[in-house]
């Protein structure tokens, strides 16, 4: 009888399809970081495409470029709980919020969302303490995400946007590389969900809203202004928007996470934050300071109105380890974001 | 009862002594995997723990980074332990160190694609018998600095080696209370730099075949501005005679070859007690800023320099200056060993001349109206200039747990 009972309540249970186990906040928030992604249940399916309650999809404006990797990216914010707003700067989040960035490739770049493969999945857990950053690799069967701590390079073949194989040597951060770009004074902090980055619209099933606009309709934020009014940075990619915006959000996204007086490469004195005002202190005609053989043996970061004898130019057309910025997230040149900073620079006025 | 509950706190207190007490050593041998298992112990690490790496070659295909306080990097010993970093794709230094109170130790760092090993806000930054080297030679390709603190307080950087360096070998910037002692720069554009920098005593040093030996500068439009209170003494700036192979652009590409020890727009620097010769270009050289800068808190004017009881040998025979041979033929041959621009103001300054001591001499005042106008100099020559009292900073002390006395 009872087995009969035991086997009666499977099969409907069967048919109702359970709710799925909510998001594991006790593993996101544990001192010991889960070996394996799925522990954490951020996603409902094996491999990472349907998220689980309570992660909200965003995208940035204009983000920084990552080898041609496509990214997801979600907040997961803990029942009951709210982000605050900031007009400049990273909102603030409260204990257990996690940032869940995917990076993958599609076989052709030319088709998004085709045939995509998973490298890895980041995450960036706000504890009691303070943020910590977890990188997860996934495996080749896609299956599975395991904790990588010391970083790795992993081979990638995809077929380029001309149409032609491209092997692109991948690199996996180790968790100090992580604290490179997202740190502030010395401490782990995001840096991708400001309000200007999140100034824009997205699709959220069929309809699309301003993600400012949505987080607050949600419940995820509070204290946010009408989006009209909100600080926005341009969207690089958009030929609508003005030349200099779309080029002051490219370097902001790419190289002003580490040139900022907080940032990793405050000693530099170059500062390429959006917030930044003062030419000197965005190169224009500044000499480099320990920058060795990375000047190419230019005179400024910035000649203005030339930008073939631009240092900061040089620096992002180049491959070499010790020449090449950022010196992380690439290997490869971003060749359409050198295209619109030499438009940039050429439209610079050569004299001051 | 009460027995058992002074039982268990007898054992929680000696639980928690060892814990604290037990410091371990995590050690990595050469071989296959070597980024991955020595960046593992950089991160497993704990505050008092040691990452001990074996004699041998490990093969590094990435940068190195520590970000975990009061860690000791140690090797088997200068030459022993190679950290080759030859086949770096990735980062721009070979170990890059993030926290404090962090020592590295008795290994060789070798041909990083940027920086040797760089330190950024690391306070109580340690360096000791370190080699940092590129194996091919003076070659502009090769990486700016070797040894590299940053922004740091208390900086140590004892019995270590640097050669090939494009820029400067040993280089502190932007930091406060350096001691460089007991260490060889050789080979390099610069052999030791110390620049917008405060307290720094450079001592016992040897600094040979580079093409500027000791160099103290402050550079406008940084974060940390104002370098003063340097003391240069007891060290070997000797045959200082390596082609300048700065890549373009850098300051320290105008450092003319054969210069022995060059102070630039720096205050309170103290040289004494040295041993220079054999710098075709100048013995000491002081000399202002001649670049175009908008800083105004920037004061551009070696200040405050005192040049005394060094022993000069042979230096200035062949100067690397626009218009050298010429002054040099003008003095007798060969340029006085001491070298001052003598320029004494700038754009917006109405203060006084800047207060020199050159006991050594003779001196050779270029009496420029303007920093580098060289063409406009109007040469004078003097057995010493200015006088004495000049007040001489304290010797630099580190805190006790950096730098223990010598037994």
């Amino acid at each position: 009888m009872m087995r009969l009972a035991a086997l009666l309540a499977a099969v409907l249970s069967l048919g109702a399809a359970p709710e799925p186990a909510p998001v594991a906040l006790d593993a996101l928030l544990a001192d010991t970081p889960a070996p394996s992604l799925d522990t954490y249940r951020l996603f409902t399916d094996q491999g990472a495409r349907a998220p689980n309650a309570g992660l909200t999809p965003y995208a940035l404006n204009t983000p920084l470029f990552s080898d041609h990797s496509e990214k997801s990216r979600f907040l997961f914010l803990p029942p009951g709980t709210q982000a605050t707003y900031a007009a400049t700067g990273a909102f603030a989040f409260p204990v257990g919020a996690t940032l869940v960035k995917t990076f993958a490739y599609p076989a052709d770049l030319r088709k998004p969302g085709d045939r995509v493969r998973l490298i890895e999945t980041r995450l960036m857990i706000h504890k009691p303490q303070g943020w910590v950053a977890l990188t997860y690799v996934w495996n080749p069967e896609q299956t599975q995400a395991v904790l990588k701590r010391a970083g790795a390079r992993l081979p990638v073949s995809v077929i380029d946007h001309a149409g032609k194989p491209l092997t692109i040597d991948y690199a996996v951060p180790n968790t100090n590389q992580c604290k490179e770009c997202h740190s502030l004074s010395g401490e782990l902090a995001p840096i991708g969900p400001k309000a200007r980055n999140l100034n824009g619209d997205l699709a959220y099933g069929p309809r699309r809203e301003n993600q400012l606009a949505h987080w607050t309709r949600a419940g995820l934020l509070t204290g946010a202004p009408d989006p009209r009014i909100a600080p926005r940075t341009a969207i690089w990619n958009d030929a609508a928007e003005p030349l200099a915006d779309r080029a002051r959000a490219y370097l902001d996204g790419n190289c002003g996470h580490c040139h900022n007086p907080e940032g990793m490469a405050s000693n530099s004195g170059l500062f390429l934050h959006l917030e930044e005002t003062d030419p000197a202190k965005l190169g224009v005609r500044r000499r480099p300071v320990a920058a060795g053989r990375g000047s190419g043996g230019l005179e400024f970061d910035i000649d203005p109105g030339r930008p073939e004898t631009s240092i900061l130019l040089h620096r992002m057309k180049s491959r070499e380890p010790g020449v090449m910025m950022p010196e992380l997230g690439r290997s490869l040149v971003d060749e359409d974001g050198v295209a619109l900073v030499a438009d940039y620079l050429r439209s610079l006025p050569a004299s001051r | 009862m009460a027995a058992s509950n002074q039982f268990v706190l007898a054992c929680v207190l000696a639980g928690a002594l060892a814990s604290s007490a037990q410091a371990a050593t995590l050690r990595v041998a050469p071989g296959a995997d070597a980024q991955e298992r020595v960046q593992s112990a950089l991160l497993d690490a704990k505050p008092g723990d040691t990452v001990a790496l074996d004699a041998g070659t490990f093969a590094f295909t990435d940068g190195l980074s520590l970000d975990v306080d009061s860690v000791t990097v140690t090797g088997a010993g200068q030459g022993k332990t190679v950290l080759s970093f030859a086949g770096q794709k990735g980062a721009g230094e070979g170990l890059l160190i993030t926290s404090d109170g962090v020592t590295v130790r008795d290994l060789t760092l070798q041909d990083s694609k940027g920086d040797g090993i760089k330190s950024k806000g690391a306070d109580r930054i340690s360096f000791v018998s370190v080699t940092v080297e590129w194996t091919g030679g003076p070659k502009e390709t090769n990486g700016a600095y070797g040894v590299y603190p940053v922004a740091s307080t208390n900086v140590l950087i004892d019995k270590v080696t640097v050669r090939g360096a494009s820029d400067a070998g040993i280089y502190v910037g932007q930091s406060k209370n350096i001691i460089v002692r007991n260490s060889r720069a050789e080979f390099n554009v610069a052999g030791i730099e110390i620049e917008n920098s405060t307290d720094a005593d450079v001592f016992d040093n040897v600094a040979t075949h580079n093409t500027g030996g000791i160099l103290v500068f402050d550079l406008p439009g940084l974060p940390v501005m104002g370098g003063h209170s340097t003391r240069i003494f007891r060290n070997q700036v000797v045959d200082n005679d390596t082609a300048n192979f700065a890549p373009k652009g850098n300051i320290v590409a105008n450092v003319p070859v054969g210069v022995g020890v060059m102070l630039m727009a720096n205050r309170d620097v103290h040289v004494f007690d040295n041993d220079i010769s054999g710098n075709q270009t100048s013995a000491v050289m002081l000399v202002s800023f001649s670049r175009s800068f908008d800083d105004k808190s920037y004061n551009p004017l070696p200040r405050d320099i005192v040049v005394r009881d060094n022993r000069l040998g042979r230096n200035g025979w062949l100067p690397g200056l626009p218009g050298g041979k010429m002054l040099a033929a003008a003095t007798g041959g060969s340029l006085p060993p001491i070298l001052w621009d003598g320029v004494t103001t700038y754009a917006g300054y109405g203060g006084p001349a800047p207060r020199l001591y050159l006991k050594d001499g003779p001196v050779l005042n270029l009496n420029l109206p303007k920093a580098g106008e060289v063409e406009a100099a109007k040469p004078t020559v003097t057995a010493s200039l200015g006088s004495p009292g000049l007040p001489e900073r304290a010797a630099v002390v580190l805190p006790a747990d950096q730098d223990k006395p010598a037994k």
